[in-house]
């Protein structure tokens, strides 16, 4: 059936195809590595100019020579602490309803499954119009930074549910089922058993989606974040604009100089991206030696 | 929350006899309702996932509504001319349609096969030294922001097209689906990889006890055996491509013409939107309801790959688990 009749006659053509074939592969398989490097070079070749620790704190300004991306920096910082506070706790109450509480799979608990797999598959310019009604204009936040954190939170909460559940999914169930014969409840075996076994994993999961938000363009610029701020946002009501924005704004520059500031800016971007993606690996790293 | 039921329960048993099992109910009784509460605040919150979903769908529908009735259905459906301003203007959707289906295809194009390919390499051949370097590779090009393969596309790409099409335009078709392919191979890699791994080794053993080659057995037996999983996840991957943003509004334009010249600016869904949206845009305005329209068939077009994708995945799953 699969090998034709004949085959076994050139023994030859088929061995040169097989060794053929895997280092096909092996290219396909190096074209990431190869991009990937090329991809850094030319960042931080082009991005070295205007890098320094004067580009970071300064404020924005229109002269290539003087422009800093500090607000953009706090407007990140703002936007992201705030979608992290918001969405956490719901993510994390929803993965234990979804893993824990309801059990036995009935036909509302894959509604809701199937539900969060689809939105997890929203492009994320179309949670950016859902931002721009319900919370910029219905709910009258404005272009603040409130209205960015929770169009966020609404991006990243499948993501986070789903981290969650699979972390959630890694504790043997006798872990549970022992603290239940021991007469705690399901809440206490969730809260002492469960949750401190997880919690490593569902920090993991967590931080690595966040820092995909971090990256996330389209919403924010749906939702109103500004491009050019004069003062920092002082408080949630407040205009601001974040780092990919800037980036995007940049780039779009017709002048040549701010297109090596947009390099300088994603650098400064990945650097940060880098430092907490490590961190979660590092924290990958502990839960695995652990066990 | 942190105080324990079972903290006071010690409490109550102290308390001399008397009030013993009256306490002992109350503790019951406490840890009960506190149980409720949790329950009910936890499916709570798991609620509003579904009510995101339906917010999403009725705030598309309900602001593009009024649209329609400006606009003739059939118009927008099959006109060629997209020109929002000045008002009245022109929504033929046309356009926007083929920029958006020519960055897809050529994203696909690109990373389909190197995906699968290199899918392949990571599951059947690769050595654990050869996967600790491309695996982290592959996750650390999925982890770089999208706008980041814009700039990638507008500074490093279209450059290089230049050498081989001198009349390239700055931003163009080609480079936009580049980057987005770039953007999607690890997906579609760690996907491929997911579906080869799981078939069944018995299989590749037989073929090869049979006396065929590794690489016949990968052809013939392997791809074959996991076809429905790989689909799944060249359309997964696809429809990534096709909502993606910001790497297409740098590297591919927002001109919105009919064309299929990959070498000039076209505009995608998502980068009209964008674009549209940039600034303060009024509320009542064509443009403003026509990001809906755009958002609503973008939707559409996404919803519609990703229960295709998960159809294959359950299907492909009852036939080896």
């Amino acid at each position: 059936m699969i090998l034709e009749p004949g085959t076994h006659s050139n023994l030859k053509s088929r061995k040169r195809f097989d060794s053929l074939f895997r280092y096909l592969c092996l290219g396909a398989a190096s074209v990431g590595v190869l991009i990937l490097v090329i991809f850094l070079t030319k960042i931080v070749l082009d991005g070295l100019e205007y890098f320094s620790w004067k580009f970071v704190i300064s404020d924005l300004s229109s002269r290539p020579k003087q422009t800093g991306i500090w607000p953009a920096i706090v407007g990140t910082l703002y936007v992201m602490v705030l979608t992290a506070i918001i969405s956490v706790p719901i993510g994390v109450a929803s993965a234990i309803y979804l893993q824990e509480f309801a059990r036995r799979k009935n036909r509302f608990i894959s509604i809701i499954q199937l539900n969060i797999a689809n939105l997890s598959g929203v492009p994320s310019i179309v949670y950016g119009l859902l931002g721009l009604v319900l919370f910029v204009k219905l709910l009258a936040f404005g272009q603040s930074i409130i209205a960015g954190a929770l169009t966020m939170t609404l991006l990243i909460l499948p993501t986070v549910i789903i981290v969650t559940q699979e972390a959630l999914k890694a504790v043997p169930t006798s872990y549970r089922e022992g603290s239940m014969a021991l007469g705690s409840t399901q809440w206490q075996s969730i809260r002492l058993q469960v949750l401190p076994n997880a919690l490593s994993g569902i920090l993991t999961g967590i931080i690595l989606s966040i820092s995909r938000a971090i990256g996330e363009t389209a919403p924010l610029i749906v939702v109103g974040a500004a491009t050019y701020v004069t003062s920092l946002p002082k408080g949630l009501r407040d205009h601001y604009t974040v780092l990919p924005i800037k980036i995007f704004d940049y780039a779009n520059d017709s002048k040549d100089e701010f297109h090596k500031i947009a390099a300088s800016a994603i650098l400064v971007l990945m650097i940060g991206l880098l430092c907490i993606n490590s961190f979660a690996i590092y924290l990958r790293a502990r839960t695995n030696s652990k066990k | 929350m942190t105080s324990t039921g079972t903290d006071k329960a010690g409490v109550a048993g102290s308390n001399g006899s008397g009030n013993f099992s009256h306490n002992k109910v109350s503790v019951h009784l406490q840890r009960k309702i506190r149980e409720g509460l949790i329950r009910t605040f936890c499916a709570f919150c798991a609620l509003i996932s579904v009510v995101t979903t339906i917010a999403i769908v009725y705030i598309l529908f309900s602001q593009a509504l009024p649209f329609f009735t400006h606009v003739d259905l059939k118009e927008f459906a099959t006109g060629t001319e997209w020109k929002p301003t000045p008002e009245p203007g022109h929504f033929g959707i046309l356009p926007l349609v083929t920029g958006t289906l020519m960055i897809t295809v050529g994203a696909g194009l690109f990373a389909v096969p190197l995906g699968l390919l290199s899918a392949i390499y990571l599951a059947e051949y690769a050595k654990p030294k050869a996967k600790a370097i491309l695996k982290p590779a592959l996750e650390l090009l999925a982890g770089i922001p999208t706008v980041v393969y814009g700039y990638f596309g507008l500074f490093f790409v279209t450059p290089a097209l230049r050498n081989v099409f001198p009349q390239i335009q700055s931003s163009n078709a080609l480079a936009g689906a580049i980057v987005v392919g770039i953007m999607i191979l690890p997906l579609v890699s760690s996907l491929c990889e997911d579906a080869i791994s799981s078939v069944p080794v018995a299989l590749k053993e037989g073929a090869q006890g049979l006396g065929a080659t590794k690489a016949e057995t990968t052809m013939k037996i392997v791809v074959p055996a996991a076809f429905s999983g790989i689909v799944a996840s060249f359309i997964l991957a696809l429809s990534r491509a096709l909502g993606e943003t910001m790497a297409v509004t740098l590297a591919a334009g927002s001109n919105p013409i009919l064309s299929l010249d990959p070498t000039k600016g076209i505009e995608t869904m998502t980068a009209y939107m964008v674009s549209t949206s940039k600034g303060d845009i009024e509320v009542g305005t064509m443009k403003y309801m026509s990001i809906f329209a755009v958002g609503l068939v973008l939707f559409a077009f996404t919803f519609g790959m990703n229960m295709v994708a998960r159809k294959l995945v359950a299907k492909f799953k009852l036939n080896y688990q």
